[in-house]
């Protein structure tokens, strides 16, 4: 199998596979972790709260695949909005929750300062990438990308952030840290830069 | 920084495209799978589909489209999403979480619910709690009445409901809906522009992104609905019979000080 997507009853997997496929990669989306052994390289996607996105990929058995094949055999891993805060150590949406703790730091409510710029950040935003050889190679020093959420994630180590977006505060969009890579934004619903995005992963070496 | 979005809405009636007056006058238009290549094509910021099909009025006469009932409508949405690499709301007979989720694995990103959202608010909070906030917008049809109050309406503007809209969408906002979708009975399909005090009056009583529509018969229009609070821009008629309704929308907005995504 050339890539997973990590079906953990968290949104839209549809539209991620729709999207992978539409730059000819070939998806197949999984409710079995014991599949992702047979995976080239795995997508971690999810929409809603972190404390349930947690609880389902413990309960569902997740965990312990994903640490095997993401951190031992260091297989290349993409985790988009939900799956890229899911990384961090700790939560605070609805109470405080433990992570996977694949990439130090803590997700926090997003504090825009200002009642004119609404929480969730719903749209497209400016994106300045810090780091273009990786994921965001072809792509231009600012892209516009689609974002949903209210929660931001707070890496300890700056090194691991690839870039950032401001809504009254400036805010974490990606990290990449070696075979893993993030992205606050959603790729899959971001037309053209998106699809470039998912492109490169697809090519991602770990 | 953010951008205000600007976004096309297509109605769904029976399995084809149609264009809609005062919610009750409907012309078909086109085929709803054709539309969106070419929305996505031209890289507009995201998509709204409602069904407003009627069990009660399927009509008849024509028989090029057999689409009735939910399920023949999830195929158009199957065959949507694959084409669709921008955000799709998809909204119209939703009726308990069942259908949402249906919704959401035909590769919807977020549902629009509105009558049931009325008549059982609770279907809000479960969305909200299965889904998530972002993916539950909650969709409010309002009347103007000659004394200046306006009125929820639903069951596609059949059925007052005596709820204030800035209060009803404040109760959804608490209920957990992620954004409100704002449309006006008496504007849609009539080119005035949009209901400013509706949008503003549904703006200072959320924090969640208001969404305005109905009305807007020009792209100067638009910029009227930011300034009245609404944190992104649609309208559905206006996109229909233009190449460069995309284009010329987002220019007249960029024009008048507004950020958007060129």
């Amino acid at each position: 199998m050339k890539l997973a997507i990590i079906d953990y009853g968290m949104g839209n997997l549809r539209s991620v596979a729709n999207a992978v496929e539409a730059v000819g990669g070939l998806a197949t989306i999984v409710s079995e972790p014991a599949r992702l052994r047979e995976a080239e390289r795995i997508i971690l996607p999810g929409v809603g709260a972190f404390g349930r996105g947690m609880q389902n990929l413990r309960s569902g058995g997740w965990i312990e695949v994903l640490e095997e094949e993401v951190l031992g055999k260091r297989k290349p891993l993409a985790g988009f909005c939900l799956g890229m805060q899911l990384l961090a150590d700790v939560g605070f949406e609805h109470g405080r929750h433990d992570g996977l703790g694949w990439i130090r730091g803590s997700v926090r409510r997003l504090e825009t300062g200002d009642p004119a710029l609404r929480v969730p950040h719903i749209g497209w935003n400016d994106t300045r990438l810090a780091k273009k050889d990786r994921l965001y190679r072809g792509l231009a020093d600012s892209e516009t990308f689609y974002f949903v959420h209210s929660f931001v994630f707070e890496p300890e180590d700056a090194a691991v952030v690839s870039g950032t977006a401001d809504h009254g505060v400036r805010f974490v969009a990606s990290v990449e840290a070696g075979n893993i890579v993030a992205t606050q934004f959603h790729p899959e619903k971001s037309q053209r830069a998106g699809l470039m995005v998912i492109k490169n992963f697809l090519a991602l070496e770990p | 920084m953010l951008k205000t979005r600007l976004i096309p809405v297509l109605l769904l009636q029976n399995g084809l495209l149609v264009r809609s007056e005062e919610f009750s006058i409907h012309q078909v238009i086109g085929n709803p799978i054709y539309e969106v290549q070419r929305f996505n094509e031209w890289n507009v910021d995201e998509l709204i589909y409602l069904d407003i099909t009627r069990d009660d009025n399927y009509d008849v006469r024509r028989d090029d489209h057999k689409v009735k009932n939910l399920g023949d409508s999830l195929d158009i949405l199957e065959a949507v999403s694959k084409t669709c690499f921008m955000p799709l709301t998809w909204g119209g007979r939703i009726r308990d979480v069942d259908d949402m989720r249906r919704i959401i694995n035909g590769g919807a990103d977020k549902v629009a619910v509105n009558s049931q959202a009325v008549r059982t608010p609770e279907l809000i909070t479960q969305g909200a709690e299965l889904f998530g906030s972002q993916a539950i917008v909650v969709s409010v049809d309002a009347r103007r009445h000659n004394d200046g109050r306006h009125e929820v309406f639903i069951d596609g503007g059949r059925t007052a409901t005596g709820l204030d809209p800035a209060g009803w969408a404040r109760e959804a906002e608490k209920r957990g809906a992620g954004e409100i979708l704002v449309q006006s009975l008496d504007r849609d399909g009539t080119g005035r522009g949009y209901d400013l005090d509706l949008i503003r009056a549904v703006a200072e009583a959320t924090t969640i992104p208001v969404i305005a529509c109905s009305g807007i018969g020009r792209y100067e229009q638009y910029k009227e609905g930011v300034a009245a609070g609404a944190a992104a821009v649609a309208a559905a008629n206006i996109w229909h019979f233009k190449e460069l309704s995309d284009r010329n929308g987002k220019r007249a907005l960029a024009r008048s000080g507004v950020n958007v995504r060129l």
